[in-house]
């Protein structure tokens, strides 16, 4: 039952929730590394961590609607005492744990499992530093039973907090609404709250009954059978009270009436729901400017819709339908030898605006890098904190746009490089001091455009690779045979990518398995892109990522062997040639080679790969093709170069799934198919 | 709205019950079950793929759809036949898989109702009935009626997931 409810929310909710808590991250390591809380940045923790609580509570999250509320709470003593001491190096610990708890429910809420973690301990450490910053002495754990006074205390602020919108003296009715939830509904407390928080805008001097429906599971139990009570001042109507109310999920009664002024305030004088009796003069001014800035956000807002991505993948295979069909048109074989001007003219206007519209599709899939950049200085601060050194991260050029599917695969690699550079490159601080390097490490994150390619660079300023090092584990680890043979310093620095290789001799928590790099390189080369080292000892490491722009439309090379087609990405490419009959190698087991300018290359001829019958057989008739993947190199033979084409990349269908060599299929002007060759596959397989 | 979406997915479901599409293969008749039928296309240039079983003939492109294509004849170990114009591509989709069968032509849309269909005779598990459904009786001709299903999931499809 509750599912359906969720369903239409939830995909808003992660994504709105996801948003809020790197928002959140952001302001907490901005915040600590000027070492205060600026008021602007209290009360922008204080908006999001309430909205957080809301949606939650709305969604029936329990364990992250407390959380967000006792953050909350937290922050409003920040914000309204302003007290002198804060120890706020504790502080941001403590939120950014209670951040990574909700990012793991949210999480859990991803992948479709019921969020059912605890926040209990989260809570009462929040409580505890609040006791302390209140110097009344915090509540341990054990003592939280006891605490009736305290959980008072919270009720007052919890009640402020939806009352602050009061312009007291202007209230005109007073209202008494009973709420009675449906049978088996759950959770009554947490939809008792939404309403209050749903009436917040419209009403004031709210006071409930039972009050203490957070904090009080029994309160839930109490509104089952005696409803929710609430007793409230508002402007509105009587009717805009009733359908407000009447919104509430799951409603099975509602009593609405309007009561006589004299009647309700002293009751409302009673309770001690209301911390109204000295209102502080801060606290309209400050609540002013913060919902004129939510309004403001709201109408820029307007402007941007969020799609979903199939939606694009859609409309992206459509467009790319759209251009393979105007080529039919375009380059129709009936066309051929007639000399038709006005027909070339409507055709080169139509060739203008589909690119156009294709460019356009293309830019709606970008997405800038910032997001995945910034989340880099969480683990930034995480490790510096752990290894007790000192870095400082640079983020160059984060609006660099990439497609989304290389955002999604971009996040791990960059992670593990980063805490690569912080773990094994930057030195201590000590032995920073000894070289004469500032004791502030530093991490360049760089990402730019290149041609059709994306760079990414991750940069620090630490020790650097040892090569002789690198060479012995990797010939101890027996990753490489020592042929004695000269290798070149670019082959040794990326053998850190081989799996299970690591130089360091323990594990430690970030490092020395040798799994983080080899997932470096598997992920890169995932989304058609590569991984370069260069080092200089004492100096710091370079890598540099190279990945291209768009995964989904690539520049190919067509060949033809015997009746198929088949497209090389163009990027792979070094150049094509023939070679003559007496220039081909043959070696003992049958393997083809060929010398080019001093270096030896096999040759693979596609034909025999593919076990294609009726294709050239004579290696001078037909064209070889060297082809380049992760410094190696290897020599394809085809029947003949049919020319280059911008294609649109195409999965092969579900049922066939994989299939070794092949990377996709295209479908060519004439509405043929072309099997996209997986160079990489095909290079590594030699 | 909605209600009138169901009425006419309900209407859609119920004309399409105990109607088979029928197609020959050198001399028996098979049917399958019209509602897996997305359409019937005449024969088109098929792009081989390597590393595949033989009787996956290849891929074709069907208005940018990109589905594989399987000769049922090779399906069944019957023997091979030349394309000619009156072969025929069925196009099928199974749980969101699209397929083309290749068969020899294509006959006709068959009301057969259930009671007119029995099992197929128990013989060895290994024999190629365990493609077939059920055998259907119309007038005094018999259709052999496919499990689309397995015909495409079954062991072999396995197969082909691990290559």
């Amino acid at each position: 039952m509750s599912d359906n409810y969720r369903e239409p929310m939830l995909e808003m909710y992660k994504f709105e929730t996801n948003q809020l808590i790197e928002q959140l991250e952001q302001l907490i390591i901005s915040s600590e590394k000027s070492s205060c809380y600026s008021q602007e940045a209290i009360n922008e923790i204080f908006r999001i961590m309430h909205t957080i609580k809301g949606s939650s509570a709305m969604m029936l999250f329990n364990g992250i609607s407390t959380l967000a509320h006792s953050i909350e709470d937290l922050f409003f003593f920040l914000r309204e005492s302003k007290p002198a001491k804060v120890d706020y190096i504790k502080l941001s610990d403590l939120i950014l744990c209670c951040t990574d708890f909700i990012k793991e429910e949210l999480s859990k809420i991803e992948r479709g499992i019921e969020p059912d973690g605890d926040s209990g301990d989260l809570v009462n450490n929040i409580k505890t530093y609040l006791g302390d910053l209140k110097g009344v002495g915090g509540i341990s754990a054990s003592e939280k039973a006891a605490s009736s006074e305290e959980k008072t205390a919270d009720n007052k602020k919890q009640k402020y907090y939806i009352t602050y919108s009061l312009n007291g003296d202007t209230v005109k009715t007073c209202f008494r609404a009973a709420l009675y939830f449906d049978d088996g509904c759950e959770m009554e407390n947490i939809r008792a709250f939404s309403v209050l928080h749903s009436l917040k805008d419209v009403a004031q001097d709210i006071m409930s009954e039972p009050s203490d429906i957070i904090e009080n599971e029994e309160s839930a139990q109490v509104i089952r059978e005696n409803g929710f009570k609430m007793f409230f001042n508002s402007n509105s109507s009587f009717e805009d009270i009733e359908k407000i109310l009447k919104e509430t999920i799951f409603l099975k009664k509602l009593e609405l009436e309007v009561v006589e002024k004299g009647e309700a305030a002293p009751a409302i004088k009673k309770k001690p729901i209301i911390d109204l009796e000295s209102p502080k003069p801060v606290m309209p001014e400050s609540a002013k400017p913060e919902r004129e800035k939510e309004q403001a956000g709201k109408s820029t807002q307007q402007n941007i819709i969020s799609v979903n991505v199939s939606k694009l993948d859609k409309l992206m295979d459509l467009v790319g339908e759209l251009v393979i069909s105007e080529a039919m048109v375009t380059s129709n074989p009936d066309l051929r030898g007639l000399s038709l001007d006005n027909f070339s003219k409507a055709a080169n206007q139509l060739k203008k605006i589909t690119s156009e519209l294709q460019d356009i599709v293309m830019s709606i899939r970008m997405v800038p890098l910032s997001g995945t950049f910034h989340k880099m200085n969480r683990i930034v601060r995480d490790m510096c904190k752990k290894l007790n050194k000192d870095v400082e991260l640079e983020i160059l050029g984060e609006e660099t746009e990439v497609d989304k599917n290389i955002i999604e695969n971009i996040s791990d690699p960059l992670m593990h490089l980063i805490r690569n550079s912080i773990d094994h490159g930057i030195e201590t601080k000590e032995e920073r001091k000894q070289k004469g390097k500032s004791a502030k490490g530093k991490i360049t994150l760089e990402a730019k455009n290149e041609g059709g390619e994306v760079i990414i660079i991750v940069k620090d300023d630490g020790r650097g690779l040892n090569k002789d090092k690198i060479l012995r584990k990797a010939i101890d680890n027996g990753l490489i045979q020592d042929t004695g043979k000269d290798i070149s310093e670019r082959e040794i620095f990326s053998m850190i990518f081989l799996p299970g290789f690591s130089t360091k001799e323990n594990v430690t928590e970030f490092s020395g398995r040798g799994v983080g790099m080899d997932v470096v390189s598997n992920n890169i080369e995932k989304i058609g892109g590569i991984v370069n080292v260069d080092s200089t000892v004492d100096e710091g490491t370079t890598m540099t990522i190279r990945i291209p722009l768009t995964l989904a439309i690539i520049d190919g090379m067509n060949i033809r062997v015997a009746n198929s087609t088949y497209t090389i990405p163009i990027t792979s490419i070094k150049e094509s040639f023939r070679i003559k009959e007496n220039e081909l190698i043959t070696d003992p087991d049958g393997n083809e080679m060929i010398m080019v300018r001093g270096d030896c290359y096999p040759v693979i001829r596609i034909h025999r790969l593919f076990n294609i019958n009726d294709s050239i057989t004579n290696i001078h008739e037909g064209i070889t093709i060297m082809v380049e993947s992760e410094m190696n190199t290897v020599c394809l033979f085809a029947d003949e170069l049919l020319g280059e084409q911008q294609v649109v990349v195409k999965a092969l269908p579900q049922y066939i799934k994989k299939v070794r060599g092949i990377a996709g299929c295209t479908l060519l002007g004439e509405g043929t198919i072309s099997l996209i060759l997986d160079i990489a596959a095909i290079v590594k397989n030699k | 709205m909605a209600q009138l979406m169901e009425e006419m997915e309900l209407d859609r479901e119920d004309s399409q019950r105990d109607k088979f599409l029928t197609f020959s293969l050198g001399k028996e008749f098979y049917g399958v079950e019209i509602r897996y039928v997305m359409e019937i296309i005449g024969i088109q240039p098929i792009t081989e793929v390597p590393e595949l079983p033989h009787y996956i003939k290849g891929i074709i492109n069907l208005r940018g759809k990109i589905i594989p294509v399987m000769d049922v004849r090779l399906r069944f170990k019957k023997e091979a036949n030349e394309y000619n114009d009156r072969t025929c591509i069925i196009v099928i989709e199974v749980r969101d898989v699209f397929i083309g069968l290749i068969v020899d032509a294509v006959s006709d849309v068959l009301d057969i109702s259930s009671s007119d269909i029995v099992p197929p005779p128990e013989v060895n598990a290994n024999s190629n009935n365990k493609y077939i459904k059920g055998i259907g009786k119309v007038g005094s001709d018999v259709k052999l009626l496919l499990d689309c299903e397995k015909l495409i999931n079954d062991d072999d499809g396995q197969l082909l997931l691990n290559i």
